[in-house]
């Protein structure tokens, strides 16, 4: 079976979703994968979500539409109604907890409820938020590894941001406490 | 794969010309292709060019229309409203037989329309959206990086035949970013060189250059069209391409061009898996256009489909092409929406029967 994984990353403008998307498609890139990543573009950016969509596949990337992802990383309450129905049967919701409520969740998803800006806010910079989750998901998602994720942070971050580094590293290795612990209750 | 670079398409596609040697862009912000006109203007005074933001898209194509002139090789960018402005200009470039390349990031029309993706403006493109007796090649990439090769090519078209050519992109295309390996695109023609004809050079040549688009002399205007005609027979014998996959055994033939025929390869992937036989004919020339393999479709083919993010205009050349030896359906949505995996493959279940 060839590998092939869609996901949504949906929040406000602001959050850092379209950047959490590209890390992830940098990462899978530099596994060795195909990878797509497309953004909403539309006039309802502004007070509405944000969000774009990434394909990783060892084989040909065709269609560009992910119409149901198999993660789905969601930052604000908005983003939760517009996407979450679409979330395939068996994937995994990341969500923030701190902006966003889901009572009456599914039962056929795996839900991973991350504190992103409470965590951000405690490394002292909220902006780092996107990466808490990212963390998160390198953790309870299998689209890029580990590695490869923290690797296009960095990459990412260039020299430029280079004095960003360690709060970014920080912010990713909480996300991955909560990812860890989301992985051990599920094997439990 | 060491080499491939994740890039947003129009970036690639503002990079691609660069390397093809392109010295001159002119442009007028729109959006989904901003980012072709930001990249340009940082990227063009690094290799010694220039990068001009004009004070609106007529004049940004009548300075194109200028720099083609001096030989030099230039890019304008636009998406479809501003090609609409273009268009007076396009018709000069191609009476004065002048190489350029025009990027089209189609959005939805008609009037201003929206700023999401689209296909409708087809017919502006391979039906001459000027005035006059004049064809613009136009090539309508599918991926990003066919779109970067494409590019390359397109400048050595354009030089070639000394005529514009136009790259038919959408808003998708525009917008996404995909690794993409830069590839140094040669054609193997022989290209005249610029100075052969190019205002200046003139103690080279021994004579003037003289370029115009105006020709009060109705036998002279009607040689130069029988001159330019003779070119776009040359083209329609030497410019087609197209994809063509799954079609020997297939009962319905999808045909689609761009971010739409992605999609629709989605669709027939899983149609296979459900043992139906779907076939796609990509055009990757629009103009000319590949009446070839719809006239020759195998007798086991039943029906053809054609899907656009349009209300149909391609559609018009595959009936040419298929010349009414089976029935030619459409499905397409517009204004800036896609039509998404499962609905193609309804439409092809639909004709499967």
């Amino acid at each position: 079976m060839s590998f092939y994984r869609e996901m949504i990353a949906a929040g406000f403008g602001g959050q850092g979703v379209m950047l959490l998307g590209q890390i992830v498609a940098h990462a899978a890139l530099n596994e060795g994968n195909n990878v797509m990543w497309i953004p909403s573009y539309g006039p309802e950016m502004r007070g509405g979500t944000a969000n774009c969509s990434v394909i990783v596949s060892d084989g040909e990337v065709a269609s560009p539409l992910v119409s149901s992802p198999d993660v789905l990383i969601i930052m604000n309450q908005p983003s939760l109604a517009k996407f979450v129905g679409n979330l395939r049967k068996g994937g995994i919701l990341i969500y923030n907890e701190d902006l966003v409520t889901y009572d009456d969740p599914r039962d056929d998803i795996n839900i991973v409820k991350v504190k992103a800006n409470s965590i951000a806010m405690e490394l002292g910079n909220e902006k780092v938020a996107n990466i808490v989750v990212l963390g998160a998901l390198a953790e309870a998602a299998d689209i890029a590894s580990v590695d490869a994720l923290k690797e296009a942070v960095k990459e990412i971050l260039g020299a430029k941001k280079a004095h960003l580094l360690e709060i970014n590293m920080k912010a990713f290795e909480k996300g991955q406490e909560v990812g860890k612990q989301h992985v051990a209750q599920a094997n439990s | 794969m060491s080499n491939r670079v994740l890039m947003k398409g129009n970036e690639a596609f503002a990079e691609a010309a660069v390397q093809a040697g392109c010295k001159y862009f002119f442009g007028y912000p729109i959006t989904p292709q901003n980012e072709i006109p930001e990249y340009m203007s940082k990227r063009l005074p690094e290799v010694g060019g220039v990068y001009l933001q004009a004070e609106s898209e007529v004049a940004g194509i009548n300075m194109i229309f200028g720099a083609a002139g001096t030989g030099f090789r230039t890019l304008i960018s636009s998406s479809s409203p501003g090609i609409s402005l273009m268009s007076e200009g396009i018709s000069y470039i191609t009476a004065a037989e002048l190489p350029c390349v025009i990027i089209n990031v189609m959005r939805g029309g008609p009037g201003l329309g929206g700023i999401l993706p689209a296909q409708s403006d087809y017919f502006q493109a391979t039906k001459g959206g000027g005035h006059g007796d004049y064809r613009l090649l136009t090539l309508a990439p599918g991926t990003l990086q066919e779109a970067t090769e494409f590019i390359m090519m397109a400048f050595d078209l354009a030089e070639y035949y000394r005529n514009p050519v136009m790259i038919l992109a959408d808003g998708f295309m525009g917008q996404m970013m995909e690794a993409i390996e830069f590839k140094k695109v040669k054609l193997n023609y022989d290209i005249p060189d610029p100075k052969e004809w190019a205002i200046g050079y003139m103690a080279e040549r021994g004579k003037r250059a003289l370029i115009k688009s105006l020709s009060l002399d109705p036998e002279m205007l009607e040689k130069h069209n029988q001159k330019l005609q003779e070119k776009y027979r040359r083209m329609e014998e030497k410019e087609v391409r197209y994809e063509s996959v799954g079609v020997e055994d297939a009962d319905v033939v999808i045909a689609a061009y761009g971010t739409t025929a992605r999609i629709a390869k989605s669709s027939i992937k899983k149609l296979r898996d459900q043992g139906m036989k779907v076939g796609l004919i990509r055009p990757q020339s629009l103009y000319p256009f590949p009446y070839k393999p719809f006239n020759d479709l195998p007798d086991g083919v039943k029906h053809v489909l054609v899907v656009e993010m349009s209300c149909g205009q391609m559609i018009e050349d595959v009936k040419l092409g298929v010349q009414g030896k089976v029935p030619v359906s459409f499905y397409g949505r517009c204004g800036g929406m896609a039509p998404s995996v499962e609905e193609i493959e309804e439409a092809a279940k639909k004709l499967l029967g």
